[in-house]
């Protein structure tokens, strides 16, 4: 037993991290075939079978659930442990809690997948996991962080390399945003009420709902494209000063964008105007990480055409850098009095969620898999070729839809007539949507093959290769 | 608007604490010699 652990402190842990990346693939088909057949339910209404288990209302936090947080959860998870031993250039802290981070979150995630269809839901958005859920989130969280945070103590390497402080800014402030957000009186056992009311409500939902954008579904992935990006493409990264920059600029302008959500509603004012400005002041910092993200590959761009993995990641950062321009924009009030309540949002929110979240999820894990089945590469590069294009032609198809409906969903609902009568009915508008519901769901099902073919592609390259366990490099001396 | 007594001082708090991370990472040496750093990181396996 003794020479047992003595093997295994000489060996990173990526055996979570195979978990994780699996799952991750898994997670990944499964959510995105929930959100083609929403978005089905939306063009075809008969899709609801009259079933409740099947209705609009219960799949669409299903879908968002898996995508978010098991798909794009245990992508993060996974990556960061790999990210955090490699850069550490040390085992895995925490023993046992470790596993219990792997299957405490499937647990989670399994409640999440039978409790919403049944019904169940606090009704915040994005949070609508129910009180007992939500504190198996907290308990798995906690562990995660002490592996994280302790694997950061331990290390080897002096410097902590800036991944890592992405990582450590999404796993602390996550934690925060849970905690305020899910905040709730029990009823019963799967019931409960939430501590806030009304637009006090409102505005904790929404501090939260965009700080985890900002720190889930960025900074997490920021943390990523910091170590992928320059490990794919065989350079360090462009500018590793202005990545310290971004990083900290980042999390101090993040925390007051989230009334941008509530633009003229019972919110005060002044409320309203901080989100704007906020909002707008993010453009630069994400635009610095944006460049200096591509600028890695300046004076190699040949690599774009050849590797397939390197285009997905290089093309998720021109999506995130397209998306945070977009944001500030329909931040402003006036932009927003046309966009909000809008299939634009929609737009907005796929750009980020497929173009920048997927696609670098994507590469990260084409980097992964044959690295930790003892592959060369994947079973098929043809197959990752193929997945690319299928992926961003599905994201224009979506985005050029949502736009073109969103713009005019606005322009119909505030059209008036000469004595001041609405021009439009709301169905009306609905009805004009129809054709652009119908090209979002062939964007859906293009971005959804390409993720079969992945699934296809990790399955193959998993069975013909076999789990490594790869040994720490000594450390020189200079470093200990 | 009640609920800003507790998001304010909150936030408050977190960028005082982020101060202290940087705070700490300026003096433990973190940002020196930081373009090597990055190319660390591809000799790492």
């Amino acid at each position: 037993m003794d020479s047992l652990t003595k093997a295994d402190a000489a060996h990173y842990n990526d055996t979570v991290v195979r978990q994780f990346s699996i799952m991750a693939v898994v997670w990944g088909v499964v959510g995105m075939l929930v959100g083609v057949f929403i978005a089905a339910q939306l063009a075809w209404p008969e899709l609801n079978f009259n079933i409740p288990w099947l209705s609009y209302g219960r799949l669409r936090p299903l879908h968002t659930n898996a995508v978010i947080f098991a798909f794009g959860g245990s992508a993060l998870i996974g990556t960061s442990y790999y990210v955090v031993q490699r850069t550490c250039q040390v085992r895995l802290f925490g023993g046992p809690l470790v596993g219990f981070t792997f299957w405490g979150w499937q647990l989670v995630i399994l409640a999440a997948a039978i409790s919403l269809p049944l019904g169940y839901t606090s009704a915040k958005e994005y949070a609508e996991l129910e009180w007992p859920i939500d504190i198996l989130i907290t308990l798995v969280w906690v562990a995660y962080a002490i592996v994280f945070f302790g694997t950061i103590g331990i290390r080897k390497v002096r410097h902590i390399y800036v991944a890592n402080w992405f990582y450590g800014a999404f796993i602390l402030a996550v934690a925060v945003l849970h905690l305020v957000n899910s905040a709730a009186v029990p009823v019963s056992l799967m019931k409960s009420y939430s501590a806030y009311a009304g637009v006090q409500d409102a505005m904790v939902q929404w501090w939260y709902g965009h700080n985890a954008v900002g720190f889930f579904l960025t900074a997490g992935f920021l943390g990523m494209m910091y170590y992928f990006i320059p490990k794919q493409a065989g350079r360090p990264v462009y500018s590793y000063r202005l990545s310290i920059v971004h990083f900290w600029a980042l999390i101090f302008t993040y925390m007051w964008a989230g009334p941008h959500h509530l633009h003229y509603t019972a919110l005060p004012d002044w409320t309203q105007s901080v989100g704007m400005v906020f909002s707008l002041i993010l453009l630069a910092p994400s635009w610095g990480g944006m460049i200096n993200g591509v600028m890695t590959l300046s004076g190699a761009w040949h690599k774009l055409r050849d590797d397939p993995i390197l285009r997905f990641l290089i093309v998720s950062l021109s999506f995130y850098g397209m998306s945070t321009f977009e944001g500030p924009m329909m931040s402003i009030k006036t932009v927003n009095a046309l966009s909000h309540y809008t299939d634009w949002t929609v737009g907005h929110v796929h750009s980020g969620a497929l173009g920048w979240v997927g696609l670098i999820t994507m590469g990260s894990l084409y980097y992964l898999v044959p690295r930790l089945f003892g592959r060369e590469k994947m079973h098929s590069v043809k197959a990752i070729e193929l997945h690319f294009w299928l992926a961003t032609i599905g994201i224009v198809l979506y985005i050029a839809a949502m736009w073109i409906a969103g713009v005019m969903q606005g322009l119909m609902w505030r059209a008036v007539n000469a004595d001041g009568t609405l021009t439009y009915t709301f169905v009306e508008s609905v009805k004009a949507s129809y054709p652009f519901y119908m090209i979002r769901v062939a964007g859906g099902v293009l971005y959804l093959t390409g993720m079969i073919i992945m699934a296809w592609n990790v399955w193959m390259t998993a069975i013909s290769g076999r789990s490594v366990n790869v040994a720490i490099p000594a450390v020189k001396p200079a470093h200990a | 608007m009640d609920i800003l007594y507790l998001l304010i001082p909150l936030s408050v708090v977190l960028v005082l604490l982020i101060l202290l991370g940087l705070w700490w990472a300026v003096h433990r040496g973190q940002f020196e010699n930081v373009e090597q750093e990055g190319e660390r990181i591809l000799r790492d396996g």
